[in-house]
């Protein structure tokens, strides 16, 4: 991998980040309904709510609310949320993890899922077996993230009793224990995902004139499995669970929602309902910062698997 | 390989008599039930999908209401139903918009180049950073939640797809030979875009339009489920899966049918999607 790509690759995130942080400023000022008055309730009078305004800085002139914004941003200080008074970037601090957990895990069983099922779907293609699969994950891409959560927590969670129904644990096998049935539903959901790309790219590496060249030469199919087929599969895994991360993400907002777990997705839909600005000002730049890293991170180990995909 | 491969499409006249795939006709007659339940609610149930009956609350699937009864003894059924039409409303508004805009700029600014360009590449470089989902809420947080501002959320985000899509197409269509001899017979820029080059490039729009209505369904229907969407008591079926979730042990059929109805919805969409993808691409 060449380092001028690499450096390259790096510049471009900051002008980026600039963008957005410009952009969720613009959008989270644009907010309506004041959060003063939300926060103090009906009672407050217009002196309190002035009082209380200054005290936030919001009566500032938006340009000076945005410089204050970065300068604070490039102290790593996200501002206070408004409803539980703790420091935006502690209580992200101790949500993400939770999500990430959550993210990573469903990223796992989706991938086990997927691989096995994708190269088996392709080397028995057009057989019953390869329409099984492909009938079941085409339903899987219609089912909804939320019903899908709903279901199975209803049946394996409150009926058979076999999971818990929320929470998160305490050790790290309990943190498998409670977050699996959510895992499973993202899991099975990115499945789908992957399922679909993986067996056409597998059945194009089979199909590929160097792989019947290694069949003529007499490399066992074993080898030209491993050699060939998964190397090339595991590329375009990586690519499509970089593509994917963002709908990974908002899956994850949904489920926590559901499954009543205590990360950053839940945390922002709550923050959203109580116009907590700091929060979702914090969480949405969070997200970005985190796709946009996963983006490069894809890149990188797509050019280390890849050579030929140094081009940007 | 693709810079050759128009050449051929045009001058071989497409077959007349494709047999169309089985995938496209069943999503094809499942659209044709959707629509028919979207436009003649009533043909399909006699019950009205917000009228209350106390004399019938959280009653099972029966022969009389099919769907059984929710908290408020609605019929589940007729809500089903009549909830076709908002979901159907909902895959057409947030990818209409979508797919216009984002195809006609893709087209543009693919054969131009440039810096315009440049600039739309950015700015699509910056949606993209978002999480869809995230960036959606937050501009739904921010113009207050309801239908018509999801749409509005969703037609700012969702237009990056399909310009991707069609300024891809084009770039490798304006270098194929017949768009070339339109250039050198000396129509305008206009001309050689709109009727040569953007017809042989609008098809992988077109297949992800399909797709991208199975999404939006799904999308408006999370958004339903969140509160962020269409606002109880509209009989959306993503609402309707969250009206009934506190009652999943004791009366599954609240949440259960309107979910099933979202998966069919969602499955029409993409057989068809994946119909057309066969159809109409040159090479399979």
């Amino acid at each position: 991998m060449n380092s001028a790509y690499v450096i390259r690759r790096l510049l471009q995130i900051i002008p980026l980040f600039l963008a957005v942080m410009v952009l969720i400023f613009v959008l989270v000022h644009l907010i309506p309904g004041d959060p003063v008055s939300t926060l103090l309730g009906d009672r407050a009078t217009p002196d309190i709510v002035a009082r209380a305004n200054k005290e936030l800085g919001l009566d500032k002139p938006l340009i000076v609310q945005f410089g204050l914004f970065v300068v604070q941003l490039l102290h790593g200080n996200l501002g206070e949320s408004i409803n539980l008074k703790i420091p935006v970037l502690r209580l992200i601090g101790e949500r993400l993890p939770i999500t990430l957990f959550l993210t990573v895990y469903a990223a796992v069983l989706g991938v086990l899922l997927a691989v096995p099922l994708a190269v088996l779907a392709a080397v028995r293609r057009n057989t019953w077996v390869d329409a099984l699969i492909r009938g079941f994950f085409q339903f899987g891409l219609s089912l909804p993230v939320f019903y899908l959560g709903l279901q199975l927590l209803t049946l394996l969670g409150a009926r058979l009793g076999l999971f818990p129904i929320g929470g998160y644990g305490e050790t790290f096998g309990d943190h498998l224990y409670h977050l699996f049935l959510p895992a499973l539903t993202l899991g099975l959901n990115l499945a789908a995902v992957l399922v679909r790309t993986l067996r056409s790219s597998v059945i194009e590496v089979l199909t590929a004139e160097y792989v019947e060249f290694a069949r003529a030469k007499g490399l066992r199919s074993s080898v030209i499995m491993t050699r060939h087929v998964l190397r090339n599969a595991m590329i375009a895994t990586v690519t499509l669970l970089g593509l994917n991360i963002g709908a990974l993400i908002g899956g994850a907002v949904i489920t926590e929602t559901v499954f009543a777990i205590p990360g950053v997705g839940r945390l922002m839909v709550d923050a959203i309902f109580s116009r907590d600005y700091p929060v979702v000002q914090g969480l949405t730049l969070v997200f970005a910062v985190l796709v946009a890293l996963v983006f490069l991170a894809t890149d990188l180990i797509h050019a280390r698997l890849d050579p030929r995909a140094e081009v940007v | 390989m693709t810079a050759t491969l128009p050449a051929i499409v045009t001058v071989a006249p497409l077959p007349r008599r494709r047999s169309l795939k089985p995938t496209l006709i069943i999503g094809l007659v499942l659209l044709l039930i959707l629509l028919l339940a979207a436009v003649i609610p009533r043909l399909f149930t006699p019950f009205s999908p917000t009228d209350f009956d106390y004399t019938a609350i959280l009653k099972g699937p029966t022969g009389k209401h099919w769907f059984g009864t929710d908290n408020f003894g609605r019929d589940v059924f007729s809500r089903v139903v009549h909830g076709t039409r908002i979901d159907l409303q909902i895959a057409f508004f947030t990818t209409a918009f979508p797919f216009v805009f984002g195809t006609l700029l893709g087209a543009v600014t693919g054969f131009r180049g440039r810096w315009g360009d440049a600039v739309v590449g950015r700015v699509a470089d910056l949606v993209v950073v978002f999480p869809f989902l995230v960036l959606v809420i937050a501009i739904v947080a921010v113009l207050g939640p309801g239908l018509t501002n999801m749409y509005l959320a969703v037609s700012a985000v969702g237009w990056v797809s399909y310009w991707r899509l069609t300024r891809g197409e084009v770039l490798a269509q304006k270098k194929a030979e017949y768009a070339q001899a339109a250039q050198v017979l000396g129509y305008s820029p206009a001309r050689v875009l709109l009727r040569h080059i953007l017809p042989n490039a609008v098809t992988p729009a077109i297949v992800y339009l399909m797709t991208d209505m199975s999404l939006g369904i799904l999308l408006g229907a999370s958004l339903g489920y969140l509160g962020l969407g269409a606002q109880p008591p509209t009989p959306e079926w993503g609402v309707m899966v969250a009206d009934g979730k506190n009652f999943m042990v004791t009366a599954w059929w609240i949440s259960t049918f309107p979910g099933l109805a979202l998966t069919l919805a969602g499955v029409t969409f993409s057989l068809i999607g994946d119909g057309l993808a066969d159809a109409l691409r040159p090479r399979s």
